[in-house]
């Protein structure tokens, strides 16, 4: 039996980046928060300081702060003709564990989405005819205009590093002039660039594109957030995506948010408490609070008047299945919800390998790039072309690490002599023009539970169901022959493409974008979620993160999580707190 | 903005000795409640380095694991996985929490998957070199009457590109599961930092010009495309810092 813990407020089930906005806005507005985190506490100065945060081994390779697969993994399969297999240990995707969940080890690359992703499926289907037999892309029902407030103000908890492009509907040189207007230009300037993002940028203008610098959070010069908290310049160390900064230059959760928070005396978070079920009243209207347990084995019940799930998707979709809220998505009748439309990101690529010049990528950080979005979203017209959506193309200099990153030529073996001399007349004279490809929803991907294996509690593992659709495989092959081409104007001796070839593969790392399975929408037959990410079901539990994402867009996911955060939050404290109860009626 | 009246109500609750239940200390951390950054002196993660007592292969198997790496990264024009000491990398690895698959999902049942759904042994990384390691032994006596590490490097290389390329199987263990392992693992011995045990004295990355664990560029980000040259540093430091 659980024991019975007092009342709170509000509970937050994860403390990553959403768990921390919810956190710092429900405490201003004077609730009673308390979040419960399966990890550690984790702070720069003692779990990434720099005299140990620079180690690819420990912290990529030994998955020093990812969850455990041990704890709890997902299964996995291409198809449900398959039998899905546990992922025994990460690889495409890295769950992060412990304060800041993945929001220490992200690389920082902040980009809005357009405001056409947010209406997917009506855009589309105004400018190109009814979408294709299968694809169950949705509109989010919250618009860019709605989010745009939310998107400034997470910008500038994050002091993200840019130039705009689109301010209040003026095109400024420079920018993106494809994103969507802005209230204000980004907080601080961009990153400065090194050798290959020049020549990337002369390239894509040579082509006739509209190169950009990538909105980073990657600290340009010193600077000090709305909550009053300091980021350093970025020391462009390289150690950035999959290890924690030591030098306070990165936005996370630790740098921008939590010591903040941790003044407040109506906060209180609890480290090394495992969330299990979502627990429900005897008449299953509402939500009384969470299970959760301990590292001793022992569960408690936690009540609360409002339930905020901020585990990251796949963990949030799993605690809405296991504590049977909502009705699970079934791919043979295209009913239910929970679990749809689970979506990734489809990459590819080109390197450049140069002759005389040294690109000397170990200087570098998670998002010093520039990029092109001529090609995302509906940017350019896809009459005739057989899929809706894009991606960026972007060089970043980042990651070059020796055991991560040692590219070779067309045609070396991969070990022996020659593969070693390869490496080495290679390591610092290369760069990378990567495709970051949208993903749509399609009815046979999806989430759900795993009839056979099981966590250390004994409870089903999540199963995930998932290939790349006919979209994304045309998707990739219009997109990568222009990065090709990029690449190919930048002067090096020789480019090796990267094609996006075969069934999604679930062994090499591609990102931890892992989207949808507790969607938002406009119609609670097709969403779990309504606009204000307020469950439909149960009105006191919200969800957060890129969980809610109908589909993937062809960006990585954070400023847009953290917008949807902001501005679920916003209507919490302005209209549910006056009126507890559904924010949008059924 | 904060409600002192609510929060004075909860604080009671749960320190005020009531029959209601707190979660203990011991087992979960509680922090906030407005008492700020939580910090304590030797709360440090630093990595553990120096050597470690366990050591997993036996004599005849680490002649083996040597004899493979030094043919993975052979010594030619630089340095190999022979002077990088990789077969301490790997031996301390598999004496440790990644060799016992410690953090690894292995509860069954385990079946044979597709190449996309990864590694699906039942065995974790240290037992499957232990398994494998056998296995090829018997197939180098049966096929030349020698071991491994007594082939010629030709004969070496042959018997690799068999596992690899999967003309040579193993009956208990996946062979080219086995090549795979150790070739990622040779890698990471060969370029991890020093403190791990392999890549010794930085021969790895001086070899390709990495500077290691450096933590300020901003003087090179204008390099503009030519070569920076920076002697490498590890978490160690490096031989001439350290005091005799
Ligand atoms: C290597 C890497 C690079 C990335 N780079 C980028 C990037 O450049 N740009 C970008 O936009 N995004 C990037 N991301 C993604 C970004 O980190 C996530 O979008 C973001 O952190 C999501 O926030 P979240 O709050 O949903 O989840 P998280 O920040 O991961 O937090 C979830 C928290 O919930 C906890 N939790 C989970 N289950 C439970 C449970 N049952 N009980 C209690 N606690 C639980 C976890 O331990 C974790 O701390 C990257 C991610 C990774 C891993």
């Amino acid at each position: 039996m659980a024991k019975q813990l007092p009342g709170v407020d509000v509970v937050l089930v994860g403390f990553g980046w959403t768990g921390a906005i919810y956190a710092e806005k429900l405490t201003n507005a004077g609730l009673d928060v308390l979040a419960l985190e399966r990890g550690p506490w984790r702070d720069t100065t003692k779990d990434f300081a720099t005299t140990f945060a620079q180690d690819e081994l420990r912290y990529y390779w030994r998955h020093g702060m990812f969850q455990e697969a041990s704890q709890s993994t997902v299964t996995f399969r291409n198809n449900s003709a398959q039998t899905a297999l546990p992922m025994r240990s990460w690889g495409s995707f890295l769950p992060g564990n412990g304060v800041g969940g993945s929001g220490v080890h992200w690389n920082g690359q902040t980009y809005r989405f357009l405001p056409s992703d947010f209406v997917a499926k009506s855009h589309n289907e105004e400018r190109y005819g009814p979408l294709p037999e299968g694809m169950t892309v949705q509109d989010y029902g919250v618009t860019y205009e709605e989010l745009e407030p939310h998107f400034d103000y997470f910008e500038k908890i994050c002091g993200i590093c840019g130039k705009a492009g689109n301010l209040k509907g003026d095109i400024v040189a420079g920018g993106n002039p494809f994103e969507g207007p802005r209230s204000d230009e980004y907080p601080n300037p961009p990153m400065e660039m090194t050798f290959s993002q020049d020549r990337f940028e002369a390239a894509a203008r040579n082509v006739g594109l509209n190169p950009f610098p990538v909105p980073s959070a990657n600290m340009s010069r010193a600077y000090v957030n709305p909550l009053g908290l300091q980021l350093a310049p970025c020391t462009y160390c390289g150690f950035c995506e999959k290890h924690g900064c030591g030098n306070y230059s990165k936005s996370s959760p630790q740098t921008t948010i939590i010591p903040a928070l941790m003044k407040r005396p109506n906060f209180a978070l609890r480290t090394d408490s495992e969330v299990l079920s979502i627990e429900k009243s005897a008449d299953g209207s509402r939500t009384t609070g969470v299970t959760y347990v301990d590292t001793s084995g022992e569960s408690f019940f936690q009540p609360a008047e409002i339930v905020v799930l901020c585990a990251y998707p796949l963990e949030n979709t799993r605690l809405m299945l296991l504590s049977q809220i909502g009705k699970p998505y079934d791919p043979r009748s295209g009913e239910g919800v929970v679990g749809k439309n689970y979506c990734y990101q489809v990459m590819s690529g080109a390197t450049v390998f140069f002759d005389k010049e040294y690109t000397n990528s170990f200087v570098g950080a998670g998002a010093l790039g520039m990029a092109v979005d001529d090609y995302n979203g509906d940017n350019f017209d896809h009459s005739g072309l057989g899929f809706i959506g894009g991606g960026y193309i972007a060089c970043y200099t980042t990651n070059a690490r020796p055991i991560e990153s040692h590219p070779v030529p067309e045609g070396v073996p991969g070990w022996g002599s020659d593969w070693k001399q390869a490496v080495q007349a290679n390591f610092l004279k290369t760069a990378s023009v990567g495709v970051h490809g949208a993903s749509m929803a399609h009815r046979s991907n999806y989430l759900d539970l795993d009839p056979t294996y099981t966590d250390r509690h004994g409870r089903p593992l999540l199963r995930m169901t998932f290939d790349f659709t006919l979209n994304d495989r045309r998707l990739s092959a219009h997109l990568t022959p222009v990065a090709e081409e990029i690449a190919r104007g930048m002067g090096g001796r020789e480019v090796v493409v990267g094609e996006r070839k075969g069934s999604y593969d679930s062994v090499p790392y591609q990102t931890t974008h892992n989207t949808g399975g507790t969607i938002m929408g406009t119609d609670p037959q097709t969403s779990v979620c309504n606009r204000y990410c307020q469950s439909w079901d149960l009105p006191n539990l919200f969800v957060a993160g890129a969980g809610l994402f109908p589909q993937n867009a062809g960006y990585n996911p954070t400023d847009t999580v953290g917008a949807l955060a902001y501005w679920s939050v916003d209507a919490i404290i302005n209209t549910y707190l006056g009126q507890p109860g559904p924010l949008v009626q059924t | 903005m904060f409600s002192p009246t609510r929060r004075k109500v909860l604080k009671a609750l749960l320190f005020g000795g009531t029959a209601i239940a707190a979660p203990s200390a011991l087992y979960a951390a509680e922090y906030g409640r407005g008492e700020g950054m939580p910090w304590s002196p030797f709360r440090g993660q630093p990595p553990y380095h120096g050597t470690l007592e366990a050591s997993f292969f036996t004599p005849a198997e680490r002649a083996t694991v040597a004899a493979i790496c030094a043919r993975l990264i052979p010594n030619d024009d630089g340095p190999g996985a022979t002077e990088a000491d990789v077969v301490t990398f790997l031996d301390r690895q598999m004496a440790g929490f990644y060799g016992r698959g410690q953090h690894w999902y292995m509860q069954g049942p385990f079946l044979e998957g597709t190449a996309t759904q990864g590694y699906q042994s039942e065995h974790p990384p240290a037992q499957l070199y232990r398994h494998a390691l056998v296995a090829l032994d018997v197939y180098c006596r049966n096929t030349y009457e020698a071991g491994f590490a007594e082939l010629s490097e030709d004969r070496q290389d042959a018997v690799l590109k068999g596992l690899d390329e999967e003309e040579i199987t193993f009956a208990k263990v996946s062979a080219k599961t086995f090549f795979d392992l150790i070739l990622k693992n040779t890698i990471e011995g060969f370029f991890a930092d020093p403190i791990y045990g392999g890549n010794r004295d930085m021969v790895a990355w001086r070899y390709i010009g990495f500077p290691g664990t450096r933590y300020d560029y901003r003087d090179f980000v204008g390099h503009d495309g030519a070569r920076i040259q920076l002697e490498p540093v590890s978490l160690m430091g490096r031989s001439g810092w350290n005091s005799p």
